[in-house]
Protein backbone atom coordinates (compact mmCIF):
# COMPACT_ATOMS: atom_id res chain seq x y z
CA UNK A 1 0.00 0.00 0.00
CA UNK A 2 2.91 2.38 0.77
CA UNK A 3 3.12 3.55 -3.25
CA UNK A 4 -0.01 4.99 -3.29
CA UNK A 5 -0.28 8.50 -4.29
CA UNK A 6 -3.07 10.61 -3.35
CA UNK A 7 -2.81 13.57 -5.23
CA UNK A 8 -4.46 16.64 -3.18
CA UNK A 9 -8.07 18.38 -4.21
CA UNK A 10 -6.17 21.67 -4.21
CA UNK A 11 -3.33 20.13 -7.21
CA UNK A 12 -6.79 18.72 -9.27
CA UNK A 13 -8.70 22.05 -9.05
CA UNK A 14 -5.50 24.35 -9.79
CA UNK A 15 -4.84 21.48 -13.07
CA UNK A 16 -8.68 22.33 -14.01
CA UNK A 17 -8.42 26.18 -13.71
CA UNK A 18 -4.94 25.99 -15.82
CA UNK A 19 -6.64 24.03 -18.61
CA UNK A 20 -9.76 26.42 -18.12
CA UNK A 21 -7.19 29.52 -18.91
CA UNK A 22 -5.48 27.56 -21.61
CA UNK A 23 -8.84 27.08 -23.14
CA UNK A 24 -9.45 30.85 -23.00
CA UNK A 25 -6.21 31.89 -24.36
CA UNK A 26 -6.78 29.46 -27.61
CA UNK A 27 -9.96 30.84 -28.13
CA UNK A 28 -8.78 34.27 -28.12
CA UNK A 29 -5.59 33.67 -30.14
CA UNK A 30 -7.87 32.26 -33.00
CA UNK A 31 -9.58 35.44 -33.65
CA UNK A 32 -6.64 37.19 -33.98
CA UNK A 33 -4.81 36.64 -37.38
CA UNK A 34 -0.87 35.93 -37.07
CA UNK A 35 -0.13 33.78 -39.85
CA UNK A 36 1.33 30.74 -39.60
CA UNK A 37 1.99 31.49 -35.82
CA UNK A 38 -1.78 30.29 -35.09
CA UNK A 39 -1.47 27.09 -36.30
CA UNK A 40 1.51 26.62 -33.83
CA UNK A 41 0.03 28.58 -30.79
CA UNK A 42 -3.38 26.59 -30.96
CA UNK A 43 -1.10 22.85 -31.47
CA UNK A 44 0.86 23.93 -28.37
CA UNK A 45 -1.32 25.15 -26.26
CA UNK A 46 -3.54 21.55 -27.35
CA UNK A 47 -0.31 19.78 -26.55
CA UNK A 48 0.42 21.59 -23.17
CA UNK A 49 -3.23 20.97 -22.06
CA UNK A 50 -3.39 17.32 -22.72
CA UNK A 51 0.43 16.56 -20.98
CA UNK A 52 -1.06 18.51 -17.99
CA UNK A 53 -4.28 15.94 -18.35
CA UNK A 54 -1.85 13.03 -18.61
CA UNK A 55 0.77 13.70 -15.96
CA UNK A 56 -1.78 14.97 -13.16
CA UNK A 57 -5.02 13.44 -13.96
CA UNK A 58 -3.92 10.00 -15.37
CA UNK A 59 -1.02 10.24 -12.72
CA UNK A 60 1.44 9.31 -14.63
CA UNK A 61 3.79 11.65 -13.04
CA UNK A 62 3.33 9.51 -9.67
CA UNK A 63 3.26 6.62 -11.12
CA UNK A 64 6.24 3.39 -11.61
CA UNK A 65 8.31 4.27 -14.66
CA UNK A 66 7.19 1.45 -16.27
CA UNK A 67 3.87 3.72 -17.06
CA UNK A 68 5.42 6.84 -18.63
CA UNK A 69 7.47 4.57 -20.97
CA UNK A 70 4.23 3.03 -22.26
CA UNK A 71 2.57 6.53 -22.18
CA UNK A 72 5.80 8.12 -24.06
CA UNK A 73 6.16 4.87 -26.60
CA UNK A 74 2.78 4.94 -28.09
CA UNK A 75 2.77 9.03 -28.81
CA UNK A 76 6.33 7.97 -30.17
CA UNK A 77 3.92 4.96 -32.45
CA UNK A 78 2.17 8.37 -33.61
CA UNK A 79 4.97 10.35 -34.76
CA UNK A 80 6.05 7.49 -36.75
CA UNK A 81 2.84 7.74 -38.16
CA UNK A 82 3.07 10.87 -38.67
CA UNK A 83 6.46 11.22 -40.13
CA UNK A 84 6.48 8.28 -42.68
CA UNK A 85 2.60 9.84 -43.95
CA UNK A 86 4.15 12.99 -44.48
CA UNK A 87 7.86 12.16 -45.70
CA UNK A 88 5.84 9.53 -48.65
CA UNK A 89 3.48 12.73 -49.40
CA UNK A 90 6.21 15.61 -49.09
CA UNK A 91 8.41 13.09 -51.62
CA UNK A 92 6.18 11.79 -54.18
CA UNK A 93 6.93 15.01 -56.77
CA UNK A 94 10.62 14.63 -56.35
CA UNK A 95 11.02 11.14 -58.74
CA UNK A 96 8.47 12.49 -61.41
CA UNK A 97 5.47 10.74 -59.91
CA UNK A 98 3.01 13.50 -59.98
CA UNK A 99 1.71 15.85 -57.22
CA UNK A 100 0.82 14.13 -53.98
CA UNK A 101 -2.98 14.31 -55.03
CA UNK A 102 -2.16 13.60 -58.61
CA UNK A 103 -3.34 16.45 -60.50
CA UNK B 1 -3.02 -3.92 6.25
CA UNK B 2 -0.34 -6.68 6.44
CA UNK B 3 -2.77 -9.11 6.06
CA UNK B 4 -1.48 -12.62 4.40
CA UNK B 5 -3.57 -12.70 1.45
CA UNK B 6 -5.97 -9.78 1.26
CA UNK B 7 -9.64 -10.42 -0.11
CA UNK B 8 -8.98 -8.27 -3.23
CA UNK B 9 -5.63 -9.42 -4.61
CA UNK B 10 -6.55 -12.04 -7.12
CA UNK B 11 -3.84 -15.73 -6.59
CA UNK B 12 -1.65 -14.53 -9.67
CA UNK B 13 0.12 -10.98 -8.11
CA UNK B 14 2.23 -10.88 -5.69
CA UNK B 15 1.06 -7.79 -3.85
CA UNK B 16 -1.75 -5.38 -4.62
CA UNK B 17 0.55 -3.15 -5.85
CA UNK B 18 1.90 -5.48 -8.27
CA UNK B 19 -1.61 -6.05 -8.93
CA UNK B 20 -2.76 -2.41 -9.36
CA UNK B 21 0.58 -1.88 -11.42
CA UNK B 22 -0.63 -4.93 -13.84
CA UNK B 23 -4.38 -3.41 -14.39
CA UNK B 24 -2.62 0.29 -14.57
CA UNK B 25 -0.31 -1.07 -17.90
CA UNK B 26 -2.85 -2.75 -19.34
CA UNK B 27 -5.19 -0.20 -19.48
CA UNK B 28 -2.33 1.90 -21.19
CA UNK B 29 -1.47 -0.73 -23.72
CA UNK B 30 -5.41 -0.32 -24.66
CA UNK B 31 -4.99 3.42 -25.10
CA UNK B 32 -1.71 3.27 -26.90
CA UNK B 33 -3.91 1.57 -29.94
CA UNK B 34 -6.60 3.72 -29.05
CA UNK B 35 -4.03 7.13 -29.56
CA UNK B 36 -3.06 5.04 -32.97
CA UNK B 37 -6.77 4.56 -34.07
CA UNK B 38 -7.31 8.21 -33.60
CA UNK B 39 -4.36 9.20 -34.68
CA UNK B 40 -5.10 7.72 -38.00
CA UNK B 41 -8.00 10.32 -38.54
CA UNK B 42 -5.74 13.06 -37.24
CA UNK B 43 -3.31 11.61 -40.21
CA UNK B 44 -6.49 11.94 -42.97
CA UNK B 45 -7.58 15.35 -41.33
CA UNK B 46 -3.89 16.84 -41.61
CA UNK B 47 -3.45 15.53 -45.76
CA UNK B 48 -7.06 16.85 -47.19
CA UNK B 49 -6.39 20.19 -44.85
CA UNK B 50 -2.87 20.50 -46.43
CA UNK B 51 -4.61 19.75 -49.79
CA UNK B 52 -7.02 22.52 -49.70
CA UNK B 53 -6.66 24.68 -46.74
CA UNK B 54 -9.01 27.20 -47.45
CA UNK B 55 -12.02 24.80 -48.25
CA UNK B 56 -11.24 23.93 -44.23
CA UNK B 57 -10.92 27.42 -42.98
CA UNK B 58 -14.98 27.84 -44.91
CA UNK B 59 -16.35 24.88 -43.57
CA UNK B 60 -14.72 25.33 -40.26
CA UNK B 61 -16.29 28.94 -40.10
CA UNK B 62 -20.13 27.17 -40.33
CA UNK B 63 -19.34 25.27 -36.80
CA UNK B 64 -20.39 26.61 -33.42
CA UNK B 65 -17.82 28.07 -31.75
CA UNK B 66 -19.86 28.67 -28.83
CA UNK B 67 -21.63 25.51 -28.78
CA UNK B 68 -17.56 23.61 -28.95
CA UNK B 69 -16.94 25.93 -26.17
CA UNK B 70 -19.39 24.94 -24.15
CA UNK B 71 -18.86 21.95 -24.73
CA UNK B 72 -15.05 22.23 -24.22
CA UNK B 73 -15.35 23.08 -20.98
CA UNK B 74 -17.83 20.45 -19.74
CA UNK B 75 -15.57 17.98 -21.03
CA UNK B 76 -12.83 18.81 -18.89
CA UNK B 77 -15.54 19.86 -15.77
CA UNK B 78 -16.07 16.45 -16.14
CA UNK B 79 -12.18 15.15 -15.96
CA UNK B 80 -11.99 17.04 -12.77
CA UNK B 81 -14.95 15.27 -10.91
CA UNK B 82 -13.87 11.79 -12.63
CA UNK B 83 -10.25 12.60 -11.25
CA UNK B 84 -12.25 13.63 -7.67
CA UNK B 85 -14.09 10.14 -7.98
CA UNK B 86 -10.54 8.62 -8.15
CA UNK B 87 -9.21 10.46 -5.09
CA UNK B 88 -12.51 9.38 -3.45
CA UNK B 89 -11.72 6.09 -3.80
CA UNK B 90 -8.30 6.00 -2.89
CA UNK B 91 -9.47 7.65 0.62
CA UNK B 92 -12.77 4.95 0.86
CA UNK B 93 -15.25 7.60 0.86
CA UNK B 94 -17.57 5.61 -0.90
CA UNK B 95 -21.04 8.70 -0.85
CA UNK B 96 -17.87 10.87 -2.28
CA UNK B 97 -17.12 8.43 -4.82
CA UNK B 98 -20.91 8.08 -5.79
CA UNK B 99 -21.49 11.23 -5.85
CA UNK B 100 -18.15 12.04 -8.47
CA UNK B 101 -19.00 9.17 -10.89
CA UNK B 102 -22.59 10.29 -10.92
CA UNK B 103 -21.37 13.71 -11.47
CA UNK B 104 -19.22 13.01 -14.04
CA UNK B 105 -22.37 11.19 -16.00
CA UNK B 106 -24.01 14.08 -15.93
CA UNK B 107 -22.01 16.02 -17.43
CA UNK B 108 -21.06 13.82 -20.06
CA UNK B 109 -24.62 12.99 -21.10
CA UNK B 110 -24.63 17.33 -20.82
CA UNK B 111 -21.93 16.99 -23.73
CA UNK B 112 -23.68 14.40 -25.76
CA UNK B 113 -27.02 16.46 -26.04
CA UNK B 114 -25.53 19.54 -26.76
CA UNK B 115 -23.01 17.66 -29.67
CA UNK B 116 -27.13 16.23 -30.47
CA UNK B 117 -27.91 19.91 -31.54
CA UNK B 118 -25.15 20.67 -33.24
CA UNK B 119 -25.77 17.95 -35.04
CA UNK B 120 -28.85 18.41 -35.95
CA UNK B 121 -28.61 22.10 -36.86
CA UNK B 122 -25.89 20.85 -39.03
CA UNK B 123 -28.73 18.64 -40.61
CA UNK B 124 -30.86 21.52 -41.38
CA UNK B 125 -27.88 23.65 -42.80
CA UNK B 126 -27.78 21.37 -45.09
CA UNK B 127 -23.74 20.56 -44.44
CA UNK B 128 -23.88 16.36 -44.09
CA UNK B 129 -21.76 15.29 -46.25
CA UNK B 130 -24.03 13.50 -49.04
CA UNK B 131 -26.74 14.55 -52.26
CA UNK B 132 -28.27 16.69 -49.96
CA UNK B 133 -24.71 18.25 -49.25
CA UNK B 134 -25.16 22.66 -49.86
CA UNK B 135 -22.29 24.71 -48.76
CA UNK B 136 -23.50 28.29 -48.40
CA UNK B 137 -20.27 29.87 -50.01
CA UNK B 138 -20.37 28.89 -53.53
CA UNK B 139 -16.77 29.62 -54.42
CA UNK B 140 -16.18 26.68 -51.81
CA UNK B 141 -19.38 24.09 -52.77
CA UNK B 142 -18.53 21.00 -52.37
CA UNK B 143 -15.06 21.26 -51.32
CA UNK B 144 -16.08 21.88 -47.80
CA UNK B 145 -17.79 18.15 -48.02
CA UNK B 146 -14.21 16.60 -47.27
CA UNK B 147 -14.05 18.60 -44.18
CA UNK B 148 -18.06 17.43 -43.07
CA UNK B 149 -16.86 14.31 -43.34
CA UNK B 150 -13.85 14.25 -41.22
CA UNK B 151 -16.10 16.37 -38.68
CA UNK B 152 -18.72 13.89 -38.54
CA UNK B 153 -15.94 10.85 -38.69
CA UNK B 154 -14.08 12.55 -36.14
CA UNK B 155 -16.33 13.80 -33.65
CA UNK B 156 -18.67 11.12 -34.42
CA UNK B 157 -15.87 8.65 -33.34
CA UNK B 158 -15.32 10.69 -30.00
CA UNK B 159 -19.08 10.89 -29.51
CA UNK B 160 -19.34 7.18 -29.67
CA UNK B 161 -15.89 6.71 -27.36
CA UNK B 162 -17.94 9.35 -24.68
CA UNK B 163 -21.27 6.71 -25.16
CA UNK B 164 -19.48 3.94 -24.17
CA UNK B 165 -17.68 5.32 -21.34
CA UNK B 166 -21.01 6.02 -20.28
CA UNK B 167 -22.27 2.71 -20.42
CA UNK B 168 -18.62 1.78 -18.30
CA UNK B 169 -19.83 4.51 -15.68
CA UNK B 170 -23.29 3.11 -15.26
CA UNK B 171 -21.79 -0.04 -15.19
CA UNK B 172 -19.36 0.85 -11.90
CA UNK B 173 -21.88 2.67 -10.16
CA UNK B 174 -23.27 -0.44 -8.76
CA UNK B 175 -20.67 -1.82 -7.44
CA UNK B 176 -19.47 1.46 -6.38
CA UNK B 177 -22.79 2.46 -4.76
CA UNK B 178 -22.63 -1.27 -2.63
CA UNK B 179 -19.04 0.31 -1.13
CA UNK B 180 -16.58 -2.28 -3.10
CA UNK B 181 -14.28 -0.04 -4.17
CA UNK B 182 -11.67 1.49 -1.28
CA UNK B 183 -7.81 2.59 -0.45
CA UNK B 184 -6.83 -1.57 -0.96
CA UNK B 185 -8.72 -1.88 -4.07
CA UNK B 186 -10.28 0.49 -6.81
CA UNK B 187 -8.47 -0.68 -10.10
CA UNK B 188 -11.73 -0.29 -12.02
CA UNK B 189 -12.19 3.20 -11.25
CA UNK B 190 -8.64 4.13 -11.80
CA UNK B 191 -9.25 2.39 -15.38
CA UNK B 192 -11.84 3.66 -15.76
CA UNK B 193 -10.55 7.09 -15.06
CA UNK B 194 -7.65 6.79 -17.63
CA UNK B 195 -9.74 6.18 -20.17
CA UNK B 196 -12.17 8.46 -19.59
CA UNK B 197 -9.18 11.32 -19.52
CA UNK B 198 -8.08 9.96 -22.68
CA UNK B 199 -11.33 10.25 -24.00
CA UNK B 200 -10.82 13.98 -22.99
CA UNK B 201 -7.46 14.66 -24.66
CA UNK B 202 -8.59 13.30 -27.69
CA UNK B 203 -11.50 16.20 -27.72
CA UNK B 204 -8.92 18.73 -26.77
CA UNK B 205 -7.32 18.44 -29.65
CA UNK B 206 -10.56 18.25 -31.99
CA UNK B 207 -12.02 21.90 -30.76
CA UNK B 208 -9.10 23.86 -32.24
CA UNK B 209 -8.40 21.65 -34.96
CA UNK B 210 -12.19 21.59 -36.48
CA UNK B 211 -14.00 24.52 -34.28
CA UNK B 212 -11.15 27.38 -34.42
CA UNK B 213 -8.85 27.08 -37.61
CA UNK B 214 -11.23 29.37 -39.77
CA UNK B 215 -12.07 32.49 -37.28
CA UNK B 216 -9.54 34.71 -38.32
CA UNK B 217 -9.60 34.57 -42.07
CA UNK B 218 -13.41 34.94 -42.62
CA UNK B 219 -14.00 36.22 -45.84
CA UNK B 220 -10.18 35.54 -46.97
CA UNK B 221 -11.87 32.95 -49.68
Amino acid sequence: MSSLHVVSVKTYVAIFLALMVLTAITVAVAFVDLGPLNNIVMLGIAIAKATLVVLIFMHVRYSTRLIPLIAAGSFFWLLILFGITISDYLTRGWLGAGTPWGH
Amino acid sequence: MSTAHPAALAHQFESLEQQKESATLGMWLFLAQEILFFGGLFMAYLLYRWRDPQAFAAGSHELDITLGLINTVILIASSLTMALAVHSAQLSRTKALVRWLVATGVLGTAFLVIKYFEYSAKWEHHLVPGPGFHFPEAAIGGRAEIFFSLYFAMTGMHALHMVVGLGLLGWLLVPAMKGKFNAEYHNPIECFGLYWHFVDIVWIFLFPLLYLIGRHYHGAT
